[in-house]
């Protein structure tokens, strides 16, 4: 679903992605791994569609069509989603509003009929289950006074809602404690089909405890420069970053 | 110089003049001294300029090339078209003014409890002179104002409303103004007088509306006193010609335990100024003031408000909230003073602005003038764009840009349309500034 071919990107001049190739197929769960300043939080970005990272060079299939090509909302309603490291606090706009907003929207571009109230409600409170979130949530604004876990989990839900082909994990693990870390795995494990695919990103290899990988890729100065099995996770587990940034620099 | 060439100021006095000498010496005005002492004034007064610290930043210029009319008979329209003004379906009874005339036609009352009296300030002037000698123009007499001037030199129609004591009137009362006047300008000073009795309750909507496009002068002026432990909830909301130059004051004196919530909303007017004016004159009242102006294109939305907290233990509350596109100017000016004497004063204050183009502009200044020791008193003022990050989390859920930007808008004065108890009066505004959202 998709292929990521030889991609470069910098911003405000400063070159982050200097060649990355990645494949992903339905079914598949892959990880993306690395020291901070790596560029996995860029690679996420430019999936997404942030327009601060500008591509040099490369292309990006998503299906077969090109994805840079495609606006952000474009891009979302093709079912790429991608969960916020920092998710936006949006003040004033509820949850529920945003969602039926986003559900329908996306339902529009399959050519479906937009949910009505009562089956809109109805599927909330399934999915809101499977966070162990609280239904006043969906009365309250996004995001907004959320705690950090909250905020995690959160993006989710939202992925629930949206049943994406491709969701992107950007360090959704960071900050969380050990019990809202286990609801967000066990979201995700049981959101997962053969018809769709996960990226997470991740800095530590706890996540990989709960949500295990088909594939575990090192994203080290703009490059993939290991790939493997679970394996490889826990073994940068033991020996660090230090191990990768050597072996690389020895290989450069 | 000929009438036709009168600059607005000696309009308006050649105006006096004529409404005085066609009433042929035969005066029964219980106020007819106060408008020969007020036109005298305006006469030295004349109009304010931008040198003046409180027009500094509104020029009133544009509107002193007019000669604006006066109706003279109440200008006739069906009820059908009005109708659809008549957003709060339960109430106690509705007031309607066609071009600042009173028009009984469209007006319609309940069964009131005994004493209750309602009716155009005009009928009250002659049924009730004793009772609008002791509290017409005694709020903030101190200071003399142009516009009071003015409005005191005209004022003939508008709502008288008296409310005795322990007397609580759940359903509101709606005051309708609608402007009609597609030829010629035309002017009004409504002048309304609301008294409201200790332990008593009341409620009431004045809203604003055009029927046509049309230059317009109004110049209202609202004098609200509230009894010991009385309550008002008073919602305005203006959504008039987007030529009309309007001026609103509304001075509120409130006794001890007494509440006022108010709800202001403007979106309509070429020029508009309210000045909000609230003194907190008895221990332990409290007041909660809320606003909400969208300005586009080159109109220009100035609120002056001013709390005086004059007893201890008084708590004040204030949200002001302003969305400017195209070429506006939004104006926000929030005194609070504290007297000496009005320790264990809470006062809390918060202006923020939402500007959508590089050509809108606002002002926005607190003043706090602070002579207790032992208050707790805070202010903020803001000005921004729309949250970039927030677009982008948005669009990342599937919602196009421009959607997402009209989601924004709103979201931005939710937290003040939130506030409006009444559901009718909040859902009417919220499509109102829905729509209004639509074409920035």
């Amino acid at each position: 679903m998709l292929e990521i071919r030889n991609l470069h990107a910098r911003i405000e001049g400063n070159e982050i992605l200097k060649g990355i190739d990645l494949v992903v197929k339905p079914g598949e769960i892959h990880a993306i791994m690395g020291p901070n300043g790596s560029g996995k939080s860029t690679l996420a970005n430019i999936l997404a569609g942030r327009e601060e990272f500008e591509v040099t060079e490369g292309e990006i299939l998503f299906f077969g069509k090109n994805l840079l090509e495609m606006a952000p909302e474009e891009r979302a309603r093709e079912g790429l989603f991608l969960a916020f490291q920092y998710p936006v606090e949006i003040p004033g706009v509820s949850m529920a509003n945003f969602l039926k907003e986003a559900v329908n929207e996306i339902r529009k571009h399959h050519q479906l009929p937009s949910l009505d109230t009562r089956q809109f409600l109805q599927r909330m409170r399934e999915k809101l289950k499977l966070v162990e979130m609280d239904e006043k949530f969906l009365s309250r604004s996004v995001n907004d006074g959320f705690s950090g876990g909250e905020k995690k989990r959160n993006e989710i839900f939202q992925m629930a809602m949206l049943e994406p082909r491709l969701a992107i994990l950007d360090e959704t693990d960071s900050g969380l404690d050990i019990d809202a870390l286990k609801i967000v795995a066990n979201g995700v494990n049981r959101l997962r089909t053969n018809e769709n695919a996960f990226i997470v990103v991740t800095h530590y290899q706890r996540l990989l405890n709960y949500i295990i990988p088909d594939f575990v890729h090192v994203l080290y100065n703009g490059k993939i420069v290991e790939s493997g099995d679970r394996e490889l996770a826990l073994h940068l587990e033991e020996h660090g970053y230090d191990w990768v940034k050597n072996e690389s620099e020895i290989s450069i | 110089m000929t009438v036709e060439n009168f600059p607005l100021k000696d309009w308006l006095i050649f105006s006096f003049n004529n409404i005085e000498n066609r009433s042929n010496g035969k005066v029964e005005d219980p106020i007819h001294h106060l408008r020969k002492e007020a036109i005298n004034d305006f006469a030295q007064m004349g109009f304010p300029s931008t040198r003046q610290e409180e027009w500094k930043y509104t020029n009133i210029e544009p509107m002193l090339q007019y000669q604006f009319r006066f109706f003279e008979s109440e200008h006739q329209i069906p009820i059908k078209t009005v109708e659809k003004f008549f957003f709060q379906k339960d109430i106690a009874g509705r007031l309607v003014f066609v071009n600042g005339k009173y028009s009984e036609a469209l007006s319609h009352f309940q069964d009131l409890p005994a004493g209750v009296i309602i009716k155009n300030f005009e009928d009250a002037l002659h049924d009730h002179p004793q009772m609008i000698s002791k509290y017409f123009a005694t709020v903030n007499r101190n200071g003399k104002d142009t516009f009071t001037a003015l409005n005191i030199a005209f004022a003939k129609e508008g709502l008288f409303l008296h409310l005795p004591h322990d007397i609580i009137i759940e359903k509101p009362f709606h005051i309708l103004h609608i402007t009609d006047t597609p030829n010629e300008p035309y002017q009004a000073h409504p002048r309304h007088l609301v008294i409201v009795g200790k332990n008593s309750a009341l409620k009431f909507i004045e809203s604003h509306h055009a029927l046509s496009g049309g230059t317009f002068f109004h110049n209202s002026f609202s004098e609200i006193i509230l009894g010991a432990n009385s309550q008002l909830d008073f919602y305005k909301i203006q959504d008039d010609d987007l030529q009309s130059f309007r001026i609103h004051q509304t001075h509120i004196y409130q006794e001890q335990h007494s509440v006022l919530n108010s709800f202001s909303v403007d979106l309509g007017g070429a020029l508009v100024r309210n000045n909000l004016k609230v003194s907190l004159d008895g221990e332990g009242s409290e007041t909660n003031l809320y606003g909400c102006y969208l300005a586009h294109g080159n109109q220009l939305i100035d609120n002056h408000t001013a709390i005086e907290h004059l007893k201890p233990y008084c708590h004040s509350n204030e949200l002001y909230k302003g969305i400017l596109a195209g070429q506006s100017h939004g104006v926000f000016s929030g005194t609070i003073y504290v007297a000496r004497d009005a320790q264990k004063t809470n006062a809390f204050q918060s202006n923020k602005n939402l500007l959508l183009s590089q050509q809108a502009e606002v002002n926005s200044k607190p003043q706090l003038k602070i002579f207790a020791d032992d208050v707790k008193c805070t202010h903020g003022a803001t000005i921004g764009q729309l949250d970039q990050e927030a677009i982008f989390y948005l669009q990342q859920r599937g919602i196009s840009a421009e959607q997402a930007q009209s989601l924004l808008r709103l979201a931005f004065v939710q937290e003040v349309i939130e506030k409006i108890p009444l559901d009718e009066v909040r859902s009417f505004v919220q499509g109102l500034i829905d729509q209004r959202l639509k074409t920035v």
